[in-house]
């Protein structure tokens, strides 16, 4: 193939992808998005079979075919509630990629070190890091933060010994040298991601997508491979922003999410203070009733929704309540519920809620003061008032939904217990709230089944 | 010179990731960050490069590993998307 073609390819496909991403700009056009993304990637890889610097196919398209089985496969059977970790180990993947690309490089003898040592950092970070968060998500080690002492010193002068030996290589060039500095990125992945706990999962998630980005974009200076440069840059913005949008719906700094540890520190602030208060407990029942004379009911789903499974039933109150009450039923999304970006509207779209009746914070808010009820399912920290009101308070300045503005306001939780952020919430003892104690997919099922009743 | 102009088109692609994502509506946040994961498998085409190289053996079955874990991350990638975006639907007509 001529070198002009696989330059025209090139360009094809990055248009291709960057038409991917901008699908996503709504969900009617997100689906012809994601096919262009598929075509880009068939004419890339097309373009690269037809390059002269690749001598061998067939083992290579074995390799690629089985790869693509085993992707395939496990994207098709994995669960919905199980999407956070399979997004992490796809992005795990990706980044222990780009490890083998630059170790190959290496062993190559391919000139370009700082290239390739960048990649390699990069990738295996994004490798190791995703890794403990596929890890924590899948339940098979403690969610929370794990805080080792000396933490930070220790981060610190991993970091710091990685640059110096990415230093070394740079100069001496000693495959080696080359392999410590893998193994010390591997650590320093781990060891990063560690102590930051659950609730933190979304920022986390979103850099782990920036790192595989901007992984691909060091493989591309040093194979100096304009596609890769392309794409990469794409991700790692896109991966950027997320991280972005994160961080502020916490009103936190990226370093300090980092730096980790949110939650377990500040759990002990509040703890006795509001111990004379009684917050008062309500049954399915009145909740029933009192839904089922409602005019507008805004539901506020978290984590806790994702984790008793609950967003079916849950579609099944509001369609019983817009059928047979004639209720103006809609969902409200704060941006970091759940433990990645986007997680609440990709459940209640697989519960079939149409998308039209899902909102953004900025774009309910105000709807709280009409609203007769508001119906909080497995939410604590993003609805608390504190967030507004008390800047000692480690929630301070964090953009809430506002749902004491509610005439009643519904907790479906199993206990009074502080949320993630450890602060305790005054909502819970408000004159206009009822708590609904117990599993979110019991509570709700139970006032379903009230509610069709008659 | 090449260096240059590789930065120059690394910059200008960041900005057109900057306002492309920008415009991604936050209901389909999760699709996104699976679509840019599959994406950023395209560092398959890396892998392709260094795996077919025929001269040195040790290299050429380094890359091989690459392409086996790129093609896992991009056909995962694009599958996960597209049962995710399959579900979003607008309001069923009475």
């Amino acid at each position: 193939m001529p070198g002009w073609t696989i330059s025209f390819s090139y360009l094809l496909a990055s248009i291709l992808f960057i038409l991917a991403i901008r699908g996503l700009a709504s969900p009617r056009t997100a689906k012809n998005g994601n096919l262009a993304g598929i075509a880009g990637m068939v004419i890339a890889v097309a373009a690269t079979f037809g390059s002269p610097d690749v001598k061998e196919y067939l083992l290579i398209l074995a390799v690629l075919i089985a790869g693509g089985i085993i992707g395939t496969f496990s994207a098709l059977k994995v669960k919905m509630t199980a999407l956070p970790q399979m997004i992490a180990a796809f992005n795990g993947l990706g980044g222990l990629a780009a490890v083998f690309i630059s170790l190959s490089e290496v062993t190559a003898g391919n000139p370009t070190r700082l290239e390739s040592s960048l990649g390699l950092v990069i990738g295996a970070i994004a490798f190791s890091g995703s890794m403990i968060a596929f890890a924590k998500l899948q339940g098979l080690m403690p969610a929370r933060a794990l805080l080792l002492p000396f933490r930070r010193s220790i981060n610190l002068g991993l970091a710091l010994a990685t640059v110096l030996l990415c230093l070394f290589f740079i100069k001496e060039g000693q495959t080696n040298t080359f392999y410590t500095l893998a193994a010390l990125s591997v650590l320093l992945g781990i060891l990063l991601i560690l102590p930051i706990g659950g609730a933190d999962m979304p920022v986390v998630i979103s850099i782990l997508n920036a790192y595989s980005g901007w992984a691909a974009v060091a493989v591309g200076f040093s194979l100096n491979n304009i596609l890769l440069i392309i794409t990469g840059a794409l991700v790692g913005a896109s991966g950027s922003i997320l991280s972005y949008i994160m961080v502020k719906a916490m009103n936190r700094s990226l370093l300090g999410v980092m730096l980790g540890g949110f939650g377990a520190e500040a759990s002990t602030i509040t703890e006795s203070e509001n111990k004379t208060l009684a917050a008062r407990a309500g049954s399915p029942r009145d909740a029933a009733f009192i839904m089922e004379n409602a005019t507008k009911v805004i539901i506020v789903p978290g984590y806790g929704m994702a984790a008793a499974q609950a967003q079916h039933v849950l579609k099944e109150m509001a369609d019983d309540l817009r059928q047979r009450y004639d209720v103006d039923v809609r969902f409200a999304i704060h941006p970091v519920a759940g433990r990645m970006p986007g997680h609440m509207n990709v459940l209640l779209a697989e519960a079939n809620v149409p998308y039209e009746n899902v909102f953004e914070l900025e774009d309910i808010n105000r709807e709280f003061a009409t609203a007769d009820v508001a119906y909080v399912i497995g939410a604590n920290d993003i609805t608390n008032p504190l967030a507004k009101t008390a800047p000692d308070s480690p929630i301070y300045g964090m953009p809430v939904l506002e749902v004491e503005k509610a005439k009643t306001v519904f907790f479906v939780k199993r206990s009074l217990a502080s949320g993630y952020a450890g602060v305790e919430n005054p909502l819970f003892y408000a004159d206009n709230t009822i708590m609904l104690y117990g599993d979110a997919k019991e509570v709700t099922a139970e006032i379903v089944s009230v509610l069709e009743e008659k | 010179m090449e260096i240059w102009m590789l930065l120059t088109i690394f910059i200008l692609a960041c900005f057109v990731g900057y306002f492309v994502v920008w415009g991604v509506t936050p209901a389909l946040h999760s699709p996104l960050m699976s679509v840019s994961n599959a994406i950023s498998g395209v560092i398959i085409v890396g892998a392709l490069l260094t795996a077919g190289n025929t001269d040195a053996p040790a290299a050429g079955l380094l890359g091989l590993i690459a392409v086996f874990l790129a093609s896992v991350n991009i056909f995962g990638g694009f599958a996960v998307s597209h049962r995710m975006l399959l579900m979003f639907k607008k309001k069923e007509k009475k």
